[in-house]
């Protein structure tokens, strides 16, 4: 093993890299900018809605009402000591509807939805019905790749949506009920400091550009799988490690560009 | 039968999904679709606006009867005008009511104190676009911080 061979692998990994990227796009390319066939691409576009989008609702949900509810929790021990305990209400909506809900959707979306897609669309590959399809002449990108990844890129910013509202509540409920903050400054205050443009809007862009990276990285592992069930496995992992880095990574970025 | 069961469901998705957009629009950004018919607008204009901002509430006796609309700056007077939305079912306000910029605590959120003044028989009621005359201008703290050295300057 010389120095020859090292330079080697390392410009192997390199093209690697480089190819892998490549084929991630095309296969991006030949899913989504095809055209369309509504009679026949509706019914598995909800189907996979169903699957990608209702079935991860209740983790949604569920996530949404505790993250809230501690928010607003630990919110309040840290602004009553400076008796601004009414600022409860902008803080928890803030942060819900500018970072934590279409991060930790996105981040929920990829443990949940994007590791069976992996799965799925790996065992696709592995028992070959990804070529079957080839061979009576049906396009795979068309069929199984097209309806999941439009499927994500829908059901996330609801889910982020669903998300935010279950966690404002669920702020409503621990400052409000339990510790007492009037009601009608909790949500006047709320009212005055969160705006349409500002926040709304901005939580709805983030969230859809996760949507794309999520779904786009969590098809094409499936895409790429070594057809054995090591393979399978590692695919899944790599699916939520790296959908959640990227998330992070882009979450940072968009935040950057909007509020920077 | 599955795949009515399953359409059925994605749609109640889709709909939950719009409702949480709705409420966030409406309950939580308070985007104002307030009609023209269940209020009116008052004007009046102050010295000083202070911290006053669109959407802070006018209460009167602490109670929330209406949101300031609009604040500009008069091109000729150059004086602050604020726009009031007030609620139709408060309609009974004499002409001779002040307004006062007033601070929810020390360092609180500034809001519109509205004071019903008296009523008599040459006293008209205020009504859609009236300007109320009388008004006292936020406290700026810095002013008065200011005006407290310069009298104790004087005293000297």
């Amino acid at each position: 093993m010389g120095l020859v061979d090292r330079i080697a692998s390392l410009g192997r990994s390199a093209i690697d890299m480089v190819a892998g990227l490549g084929r991630a796009g095309l296969m991006l390319w030949g899913a989504v900018f095809r055209v369309p066939r509504i009679r026949k691409g509706t019914p598995l576009l909800v189907k996979q809605i169903y699957v990608v989008g209702v079935q991860s609702m209740v983790i949604v949900l569920v996530s949404g009402l505790f993250i809230g509810m501690v928010l607003a929790l630990q919110g309040y021990t840290i602004l009553v000591d400076f008796g601004t305990e009414e600022s409860l209400g902008p803080m928890v909506a803030l942060s819900l509807l500018r970072e934590l809900g279409p991060v930790v959707t996105a981040l929920l979306f990829a443990g949940r939805a994007g590791s069976a897609l992996t799965a799925e669309i790996g065992l696709m590959k592995s028992t070959e019905q990804l070529s079957s399809l080839e061979m009576m002449a049906i396009d795979p990108l068309r069929q199984v790749i097209a309806p999941r990844f439009w499927a994500g890129v829908i059901s996330m910013p609801l889910l982020a949506l669903m998300f935010t509202a279950v966690g404002i509540f669920g702020g409503h409920l621990v400052g409000v009920e339990w510790k007492g903050i009037d009601h009608g400054s909790f949500w006047s205050i709320l009212q005055a400091s969160v705006e349409w443009r500002q926040d709304i809007v901005n939580c709805l862009i983030k969230s859809t550009a996760f949507a794309v990276v999520v779904t786009w990285i969590a098809l094409y592992r499936g895409y790429q799988v070594i057809p054995n069930p090591e393979g399978i496995s590692r695919a899944t992992t790599q699916t939520v490690v790296q959908s959640s880095l990227a998330v992070l990574a882009l979450d940072f970025l968009l935040t950057a560009i909007m509020f920077g | 039968m599955l795949t009515r069961k399953i359409e059925i469901l994605v749609g109640s998705f889709l709909l939950v999904g719009l409702a949480a957009f709705l409420l966030l629009v409406f309950k939580v950004a308070n985007v104002d679709v307030q009609s023209s018919d269940s209020s009116y607008q008052l004007k009046a204009t102050f010295s000083n606006i202070g911290g006053l901002k669109v959407r802070s509430p006018v209460k009167v006796g602490g109670v929330v009867v209406g949101r300031v609309s609009d604040i500009e700056l008069d091109p000729t007077l150059l004086e602050p005008v604020v726009t009031m939305t007030i609620d139709k079912r408060f309609n009974q306000f004499p002409e001779t009511s002040s307004l006062a910029i007033l601070t929810s605590g020390l360092l609180g959120e500034q809001f519109l104190g509205l004071t019903p003044g008296f009523v008599d028989d040459d006293i008209a009621m205020l009504k859609d676009g009236d300007v109320i005359s009388d008004t006292h201008g936020a406290l700026v703290l810095e002013d008065l911080i200011g005006q407290f050295l310069y009298s104790m300057g004087e005293d000297k």
